[in-house]
């Protein structure tokens, strides 16, 4: 199964996305920002950095590169693409996911390693995570607290659409503890920690980051999102 | 102004030059004049002061710091040695290991948050100019008290700009330290440690050779900021009045240099430079100069195709600009159609500005007009040397009969409080507040990070061979004895490496002080050199190149001296290191290495208003015998943990150990303030399964090493003889103090 990891200027995370994915056993495939193309890839990571230097807004301009339409598309019509962190603000910036990430409320950057509990365990990112699994992975970003309006909210709440939630002190402010969300369909998940940084206790808290490239392995399997 | 050019200095000969405010002395600009045979142009004049300041030249401590060079051991593991951007080791497995500390203390000082960015931006791209990855950074940075209203301005914007600039890059801080002290208040000191890695085949170097080549500028345009940052800001005593100096701050833009080195690594991989030189202190002065100098010397420039941000700029301006985020490179013209195709790709800008020729003169011109023609040697290389006066202040001998006795805990009460009282104390303290703000995962390759000893990276995910890195420096002692400083906090960084079962293979350093025009101060400097230089040829050490930082001092108060000693090591297996604490009760515990009474310079000591005393002694035969204890005992898996003893003595690595894993420790100690407080150097801390309590006692018995049984792992107390401390609340003592003081 070929993932493709997109690269921008600023990116970041790009090397840790496709070693998790390889980790997990699929192939890893690099895409370019500037090229409007996938390259035959099954899902794609917009993984984590400062792309275009956060110039504007996080994700704000990266979110109008080239590579940016065909995945769009691909999205909405049903192929797994994961956001992390500034991949996670991109997905808000184009409007593939409701909501908006602004400044953590301690207004520093935070890097720690965080327990958040997964609570859908149904969409093509998670459903290799029992429900209510508690997990540890890092979570570092300088914009990280979930932000929307009170209907987004209770549609979010309503729906089962947070897939996971910050356990204990809420590390950033984020609205009812959200650390991910997912779209409606359940292939297009947003996710403010780092599961990539966590797929090996040796570099990381834990190894409990896998479970996110394995279980899109598994959805791809299965004959792809549902 | 009319353009300043060769012809008309020869015309004009006696026009008055502002050498004094530019940071030249009288006696400089007469050499710069006999080196010339004329009067320098404005333009010259500019390249001089900035080559010829202290930052870039050396001027005050080149006659002490050849010393590394005369006294350096024999190694085949140093393939760069001193004088390139940076040294380079070889790690084995075909990997080059580069590594250096530079100093961004005065530019941080005016403004906290660029100049520690710029800092960390400076000496990355250091590390990318030998041809190098750069994969992880440290910050060794020293404040004034904690408490003081200078050190809440300038702490958060430091701590963020290392995070803000090192987060961008996706580089992870792996460790470094944070110290208070009264005589840093106004002189807070901010050094940078990048380390890179690449395959010996890859190793660059900054010299323009082959007349006909291009000399391109690559990375961000030319601006107005950090103009004279070397020479007004770094080589100058901050006095408490006179014009502000903010204008001689560079900015950082992290951005730009990431994709500048995304870029550059991508322009090595083909193999498409012959030399290069990144712009940092001096600009283009210090790039071009450097560059010819390292050729035959022949270099052509035309000044008016550097790309400006800033249309206004003069020549002379352009020369001095310390803009970040450039990089100059000499590139072959066959290949220049691919180089700026890179470049292209990354949305670099790249500017052919001149070319290498076959004469022995770097000139410059300005719109056709020659304003530049020097023989670069001279300005990067043959400037001015000073064997300063140095004078052994009074104060050495007049503290050394300082008795030491700081009141000492003997009952369980007054233990429970000592223990408190050092858990929390600014200087011991949890750094998290500070570490959080920066990215330690990014990579993926982070083994080690604070609060461990030293900070590790793995270099190869096959091999699985890592590298671990350690910064040190004890003011304390230095201020005592500068000579065994140096060696004390050489000894210390590489037994932190050693614990985690890394070996030490080179050395780097970053020497602040004081006034050099101090003799007293330029005494201290040349007894560290000395003691540094004898360590590392007494350890086999080589010394890899450095960072010298003087001016350190506002009005007549100097900082204490302060070299920090980076040591490098190598590590086979990162799966295999010795962690610093333990995960199982039942270990025993024991200390390796014997304790005596002497309190000075200790941490104790100072918190009780002591200063004087008599600086331990350096053993470096007796760290080697333990160093090699150390690296034996991981290879035979002896310790579930190990960890080093330094500032804090004993007390502060209990504390941390029993913490780290939230697994208490009784231990039972005879003499037991002495015990907990005292600094003695070669000391580690060691946590053993019981089945292997007989190896361990043999291995030390052959190495010489004094071991002592201090009890065992286990429970949700630190128990000291008669005293309980709960693991709650030794961890609110620990983590609470930055918290309460920074927000």
């Amino acid at each position: 199964m070929k993932i493709g990891v997109v690269t921008f200027p600023g990116t970041l995370d790009d090397r840790d996305a496709a070693r998790a994915v390889r980790a997990a056993g699929g192939e890893a495939i690099e895409l370019w920002h500037d090229d409007a193309e996938l390259k035959g890839v099954d899902a794609v990571i917009l993984p984590g950095g400062f792309s275009y230097g956060d110039y504007l807004r996080c994700g704000a301009i990266s979110r109008f590169s080239p590579v940016m339409e065909p995945l769009i598309a691909a999205a909405q019509g049903g192929m797994p693409l994961l956001g992390i962190c500034n991949g996670f603000q991109v997905l808000a910036e184009a409007h593939l996911i409701p909501g908006a990430l602004t400044r953590n409320q301690h207004l520093h950057f935070l890097c720690t390693d965080q327990t958040i509990r997964i609570e859908n365990t149904e969409t093509a990112w998670t459903n290799s995570f029992r429900e209510n699994q508690e997990i540890v992975i890092p979570l570092k970003n300088g914009e990280g607290s979930y932000q929307c309006d009170d209907e987004t909210l209770k549609m979010l709440e309503g729906e089962g659409r947070i897939i996971a939630r910050y356990v204990g002190e809420n590390p950033n402010g984020s609205r009812n503890l959200i650390a991910g969300i997912t779209n409606e369909r359940g292939n297009i998940v947003g996710l403010m920690p780092h599961p990539e940084h966590a797929i090996n206790p040796l570099t990381g808290p834990s190894a409990d980051g896998l479970g996110f490239f394995t279980s899109v392995l598994k959805t791809l399997v299965a004959g792809g999102a549902k | 102004m009319s353009l300043d050019t060769v012809a008309a200095a020869i015309a004009n000969p006696d026009l008055k030059q502002p050498y004094a405010e530019l940071g030249l002395k009288p006696d400089e600009y007469a050499s710069i004049k006999e080196i010339l045979g004329r009067r320098p142009t404005s333009s010259e004049l500019a390249m001089y002061s900035v080559m010829w300041s202290e930052h870039c030249s050396y001027k005050s401590s080149k006659v002490h710091l050849k010393q590394f060079g005369e006294k350096a051991v024999k190694t085949d593991a140093l393939l760069v040695g001193i004088g390139e951007n940076a040294g380079v080791v070889d790690v084995g497995q075909g990997y080059a290991v580069t590594f250096k500390i530079e100093s961004h203390n005065h530019p941080s000082f005016i403004e906290p948050y660029q100049g520690a960015a710029t800092g960390v931006g400076g000496i990355v791209r250091d590390i990318l100019t030998m041809g190098a990855r750069p994969i992880a950074v440290m910050d060794p940075l020293r404040f004034g008290p904690a408490d003081a209203a200078d050190t809440r301005r300038v702490l958060p914007g430091i701590i963020a700009g290392v995070g803000g600039y090192g987060n961008c890059l996706g580089l992870p801080n792996i460790g470094g330290e944070v110290v208070f002290d009264e005589t840093y208040l106004g002189n807070p000191l901010v050094n940078a440690l990048c380390v890179g890695v690449m395959k010996h085949s890859d190793i660059k170097l900054a010299k323009a050779a082959g007349a006909g080549n291009l000399v391109v500028l690559y990375g961000a345009k030319t601006g107005g900021d950090g103009i004279g940052g070397v020479s007004v800001l770094a080589s100058e005593t901050f006095e408490s009045k006179g014009p502000a100096k903010r204008p001689a701050v560079q900015v950082g833009d992290p951005f730009v240099e990431k994709v500048l080195i995304e870029c550059s690594l991508e322009i090595f991989a083909e193999d498409l430079v012959v030399g290069i030189q990144d712009l940092g202190g001096a600009g283009l002065s210090c790039a071009t100069s450097e560059l010819a100098s390292g050729g035959s010397g022949g270099m052509k420039v035309q000044l008016d195709k550097v790309p400006l941000r800033d249309p206004s700029l003069s020549p002379e301006e352009i020369l001095m600009s310390e803009s970040q985020e450039r990089m100059c490179a000499i590139v072959e013209p066959s290949k220049i159609e691919r180089f700026l195709e890179i470049c292209k790709k990354w949305d670099v800008t790249s500017t052919v500005i001149g070319e290498v020729t076959d004469g022995s003169h770097l000139e410059i011109t300005f719109n056709g007009e020659l304003i530049v023609d020097v023989p670069p040697r001279t300005v990067a290389h043959d400037g001015p040397v000073y064997n300063r006066p140095l004078a052994k202040p009074d104060y050495v001998d007049e503290v050394a009969k300082d008795v030491i006795n700081p009141p000492l805990p003997t009952n369980a009460a007054e233990i429970k409080e000592a223990i408190l009282k050092v858990a929390a104390t600014p200087n011991l303290a949890d750094k998290s507040w500070v570490t959080d703000q920066y990215d330690r995962y990014v990579q993926g390759n982070t083994i080690q990070s604070q609060p461990d000893d030293s900070g590790m990276v793995r270099i190869d995910e096959i091999t699985h061979l890592g590298v671990a890195i350690a910064t040190d420096a004890n003011a304390n002692w230095s201020y005592l004895n500068p000579y065994e400083g140096a060696k004390l906090a050489l000894a210390e960084a590489a037994r932190n490496i050693a614990t985690a079962g890394a070996k030490p293979l080179a050395v780097t350093n970053c020497l602040n002080f004081g006034s050099p025009e101090d003799p007293g101060v330029m005494w201290q400097f040349a007894e560290t050199v000395r003691g540094l230089a004898d360590g590392c040829l007494e350890m086999g050490l080589p010394v890899t190149g450095g960072n010298v930082s003087f001016y350190n001092q506002t009005g007549s108060v100097a900082i204490l001296p302060t070299p920090v000693i980076g040591v490098l090591g190598v590590i086979e297996d990162v799966r295999a290191r010795t962690p610093m604490s333990f995960t199982d009760a039942g270990l025993e515990l024991y200390l390796l290495g014997a304790t005596d009474e002497n309190l000075s310079g200790s941490e104790w000591a100072y918190l009780h208003g002591m200063r004087g005393g008599i600086a331990p002694t350096a053993d470096l035969q007796c760290e080697m015998r333990l160093i090699d204890l150390l690296l034996t005992a991981n290879k035979e898996s002896l310790f579930a943990a190990a960890h080093d003893l330094s500032q804090g003595g004993l007390a502060i690595s209990l504390i941390e150990m029993v913490l780290r894993h939230n697994i208490g420790a009784s231990v039972s100690l005879e003499n037991v303030g002495i015990s907990l407080l005292s600094e003695t150097p070669g000391r580690v801390i060691v946590a053993v399964e019981p089945t292997k309590v007989s190896a361990f006692q043999n291995l030390a018995r052959v190495k010489s090493i004094p071991l002592q049984n201090l009890g065992t792992t286990g429970g949700d107390a630190l128990v000291i003889n008669d005293a309980t401390i709960s693991l709650t609340e030794l961890r609110t003592a620990h983590t609470e103090t930055f918290k309460k003081l920074f927000g």
